[in-house]
């Protein structure tokens, strides 16, 4: 393992996050710390996982869309962002793609995703 | 106050998390058997300042002519060889080696290196000029430059006329960069940003000329002589209190000892007593048993 990815590893285990499982297509919550003054809470987002860019890695993110008073909203979270709280998988999705672009041009029915009813955990 | 710089390899970029939810842009560099090589006196050389090496190269692949440079120093055959102007009172021993705890977090450095070479560029990539436009009868030239001057007066190209060449490959310094953290083990300065060359590149850091000099930086250096010193000497009081601790405890032991002994000794005094008074009852009631 080079230096760098040695780095890295290290950051990830001291950050100590846990992870879930998760995909694109998957309905994901996530808990974002907001500090607004002094006072900081958490505040959800739930939408549909778009895209997983990055890996699991340091550098690791992951897009959540969502339909916010009819227009669509999209966030992109670092994986292991400090100021994420939670991260809790609502729904699994089936989807045959990694990246669900097609999303942005899809509205109301069309937008749907299957749900996978015998999701199967990666091993390991 | 001038101290000298340090040699370093880049290592390559990464990102760290702080607590408050901020994501910093590092790049990594790491150093790598950093010692001095030899030193510049102003009787000698008329200025003084140090040179320093880093890095391991095979000594068969050093040339005679340096294999005796660093043999005069008593040091390893070195990679790379950097020269730093230093004041004289922060001249450095030939040997010494100098560790990452020569910057402190927070402190601003001039990073130096040798930018990634990009060959023959273009106008647009080398100046960052327009280029000419798409369509409206453009033809082959949508990437050129434009106009190169006047007309029959001057009748020339003036000199610095910025034009396509080459481009990269040259000695770069990139200034007010931050130090994030250090890792003396490792011998690792992260520092905020990009930093000139490419992965495995020697770079040289400085403190900043841009900034005044911080007061609580290390002259003339942070050195591994010095580190292993104050690593003896904080071994040496951890085992002198490790020692008093455990002489206090023994002569705590002790004292509970002796009174658990003396204790024990009126104890068995009591019950000894006890005995020879129950002795003494008892013959009585043994014969009174027989009869």
């Amino acid at each position: 393992m080079d230096l760098i990815a040695q780095l890295e590893a290290e950051q990830v285990a001291a950050l100590g996050k846990d992870i879930p499982d998760f995909k694109a297509g998957d309905t994901v919550r996530v808990g974002y710390k907001v500090t607004e003054g002094t006072r900081s809470r958490v505040q959800n987002y739930e939408g549909v996982c778009i895209a997983r860019k990055n890996g699991e890695g340091i550098a690791g993110s992951f897009t959540v869309r969502k339909i916010s008073f009819g227009e669509g909203v999209e966030r992109v979270f670092p994986l292991h962002s400090t100021n994420i709280e939670s991260i809790t998988v609502v729904r699994r999705g089936r989807v045959r793609r990694a990246k669900l672009y097609y999303l942005r041009s899809r509205r109301g029915k069309s937008a749907r995703i299957a749900e996978d009813t015998n999701y199967k955990p990666k091993k390991g | 106050m001038l101290r000298s710089g340090v040699i370093a390899k880049k290592v390559g970029m990464t990102r760290l998390f702080m607590e408050d939810g901020k994501q910093i842009p590092v790049t990594v560099l790491q150093l790598d058997n950093l010692q001095v090589v030899a030193q510049r006196t102003s009787e000698k050389d008329g200025y003084t300042a140090v040179q320093l090496g880093a890095g391991t190269a095979k000594a068969k692949r050093t040339s005679q002519a340096m294999r005796g440079h660093f043999a005069a120093a008593k040091v390893e055959p070195k990679r790379k060889v950097a020269e730093f102007r230093v004041a004289p009172e922060n001249l450095i021993e030939v040997g010494e080696e100098i560790i990452a705890d020569h910057y402190f977090e927070g402190q601003f450095v001039d990073v130096t290196g040798t930018s990634i070479g990009k060959g023959f560029a273009g106008a647009m990539k080398r100046w960052n000029f327009g280029g000419l436009r798409a369509t409206h009868g453009v033809s082959i030239s949508h990437r050129s430059h434009g106009s190169t001057g006047q007309c029959q007066d001057p009748g020339r190209v003036f000199k610095g006329k910025k034009m396509a060449g080459h481009m990269g490959a040259a000695r770069v310094t990139t200034q007010n960069l931050q130090v994030i953290k250090t890792d003396s083990d490792r011998g690792l300065i992260m520092v905020k940003g990009a930093v000139p060359g490419s992965k495995g590149g020697w770079v040289t850091v400085k403190d900043a000329v841009k900034k005044p000099t911080p007061e609580n930086v290390i002259l003339p250096a942070a050195l591994m002589s010095a580190k292993r010193e104050a690593q003896r000497l904080a071994e040496e009081a951890a085992a002198a209190a490790e020692a008093e601790a455990k002489a206090a405890e023994e002569a705590a032991a002790a004292e509970a000892a002796a009174a658990e002994e003396a204790a024990l000794k009126e104890a068995e005094a009591s019950i000894e007593a006890d005995k020879a008074a129950e002795a003494a009852d008892a013959p009585e009631a043994k014969k009174e048993g027989d009869e």
